[in-house]
């Protein structure tokens, strides 16, 4: 209204953002090896033969199994360091929280390759295991900052009035902070989740000889033939990340109501 | 005398506690983190040699790193690109970020910053693939020109240039530029505004003299968050540019695991590294200047 300009460049910028990803229900539908203009027509072809192939479900298997572990474990540790940092005040404050949350400034490249270097000098044998670990490192500054604002938001006087009431540290966390964070846990989970099941470079190096969903597709690009069938697959996997991001905003905004915050939106 | 005790006490329970809550995640954090950058930086002063590891310490890789031809290029290369990327994210995502928070109706806000937000959730492979598919030589704008009659021949510029790289980094950071100044935008006081333009000023030096200067932490945060994590980046030379444009990262797995140089490969990672913190620092201070500058 004041700025038409304004606006009409925010929906230009958006159609930018999503351009790129309309293409990619118009060619995993397209009946044609090509991915170029003019569409050929429509087929689920490429759906099928996504659904037959089997290293597919192999990674995807493994990217799952990784990812469960990852947002878990990751999302433990965000509790414990969220929890601390906004409780309590200890010497070192700042540089600890500072290192954990390090891997998030950090190219990734060189995450992984110092993790590499390691686990090669003390023998350990490359696998899933050893992606998790990798995952479960860049995963935890992403739930410690979502975890923050979630222990930040609660009411310091609820916790003492259960201690008043008779409770114990153990069953106050269990019966009024656990509650009350669980929204933001809960976001965490799913935003750890995803950025795990995305994660390329450290599966890709620590993964050894174990194919995770992201080096799957990394190495079907190489064949021109699979291009169609790797934009269904990519179809599939825009639609399943935008459902898992609605129940985590639902649940982000859910806790915000609980809490009675203000919502300032986004994740970050 | 007795009080101070005992707040001493609480004192160092209080530290005490919140040690034991943070240690899990710091212990992780030590092993996992901590020891293996050590561990870099260690290698990144032996010798690696095909016996194996020298034991004297020396800054022969830094100085094969630093004074060797393709290291340089690359370095100034990655350099180059990511700051590209930079300054067209940042200088793109501002003016959203700006309408989202001044023009947009509080409650729809959050939609707006979730629209922003979907994409950057979405496959980083796929995104960069669909990239090389709508910029390739049989791509989909050369396809779809030609189809139109625009063109005869399919461009060529626009595959695997550092432009198309840069394009798509560009858009792959698109939402991590937004946010941060999203937020500093957000905490400033609308009073100044008015503030300002009851003292004369016109809408524009408004702008120039009191918002951008006040959404600068923002502005240099968001600059952090894209510089970094790009100048590290190892898909997007892969894919598009084709193998033919290494940056850093790709030196860096070549170097380490294809030649097996385990302290050249360290020195050179060590050295991105350090370019990565001379950057940061120097928008640290920045920063700092402009945040004494307001409280003057």
């Amino acid at each position: 209204m004041k700025n038409p300009s304004l606006k009409l460049y925010a929906v230009a910028y958006l159609i930018f953002l999503y351009a790129p990803i309309a293409l990619l229900p118009l060619f995993a539908f397209n009946d044609s090896k090509v991915i170029a203009f003019p569409l050929a027509g429509f087929t689920t072809n490429w759906f099928a033969e996504m659904w037959a192939d089997q290293q597919l479900f192999k990674a995807f298997g493994n990217s799952l199994l990784i990812a469960v572990c990852a947002s878990v474990l990751a999302t433990t540790l965000g509790i414990f360091a969220a929890r601390a940092s906004t409780r309590y005040k200890f010497p070192g404050k700042a540089g600890i929280l500072g290192l954990i949350m390090l891997p998030m400034v950090l190219p990734e490249m060189i995450v992984s390759m110092a993790l590499l270097v390691v686990l090669i000098a003390i023998g350990v044998p490359l696998s899933i295991f050893t992606i998790i670990l990798g995952h479960v490192l860049i995963c935890t500054p992403f739930a410690v900052a979502i975890l923050t604002s979630a222990f930040q938001s609660l009411d310091r006087s609820l916790e003492e009035a259960a201690y008043d009431l008779g409770e114990t540290p153990a069953s106050t966390f269990r019966l009024i902070i656990l509650p009350l964070v669980m929204p933001g846990i809960i976001s965490s989970l799913l935003i750890c989740f995803t950025i795990s099941l995305d994660e390329f470079i450290i599966a890709y190096f620590l993964g050894g000889n174990q194919t995770v969903l992201s080096v799957y597709i990394f190495g079907q690009f190489r064949f021109p033939a699979k291009v169609p069938a790797v934009m269904a697959l990519g179809f599939v996997l825009v639609c399943i990340s935008i459902c898992l991001l609605t129940i985590a905003e639902y649940f982000r905004r859910r806790g915000i109501a609980k809490t009675g915050g203000k919502d300032t939106g986004g994740f970050l | 005398m007795n009080r101070g005790s005992s707040s001493g006490r609480f004192r160092n329970t209080e530290a005490a506690n919140g040690l034991m809550m943070v240690s899990p995640t710091a212990i992780y954090a030590v092993l996992l983190l901590a020891a293996p950058l050590i561990a870099v930086v260690l290698y990144s002063l032996m010798v690696d040699s095909k016996v194996g590891l020298s034991a004297g310490l020396t800054f022969d890789n830094y100085i094969k790193v630093w004074t060797g031809r393709i290291d340089q290029a690359l370095m100034l290369r990655s350099l180059t690109v990511s700051a590209m990327v930079t300054l067209v994210t940042v200088a793109l995502a501002y003016p959203v970020a700006y309408f989202v928070s001044f023009h947009v109706r509080p409650e729809r806000k959050s939609m707006w910053i979730f629209l922003i937000t979907i994409p950057f959730w979405t496959s980083y492979l796929i995104r960069v693939f669909l990239w090389k598919v709508i910029l390739g030589y049989n791509g989909v704008i050369n396809s779809g020109l030609m189809n139109l009659g625009i063109i005869d021949e399919p461009l060529t510029v626009i595959n695997y240039s550092l432009g198309s790289m840069i394009m798509t980094l560009a858009h792959a950071y698109a939402a991590f530029a937004i946010l941060p100044i999203f937020v500093s935008l957000e905490k400033i006081d609308r009073s100044f505004l008015e503030a300002g333009q009851d003292l004369g000023e016109s809408k524009l030096m408004t702008f120039f003299r009191v918002t951008l200067p006040l959404s600068m932490p923002g502005v240099i945060a968001a600059v952090l968050i894209v510089f970094i994590p790009t100048i590290g980046d190892y898909v997007t030379p892969e894919l598009i540019g084709g193998g033919k444009l290494p940056m850093i990262a790709n030196r860096i797995e070549a170097i380490m695991l294809k030649q097996n140089d385990k302290a050249l490969g360290s020195a050179i990672a060590m050295t991105a590294m350090l370019i990565v913190a001379a950057v940061a620092v120097v928008f640290l201070l920045l920063n700092r200047r402009f945040l004494k500058g307001q409280s003057k």
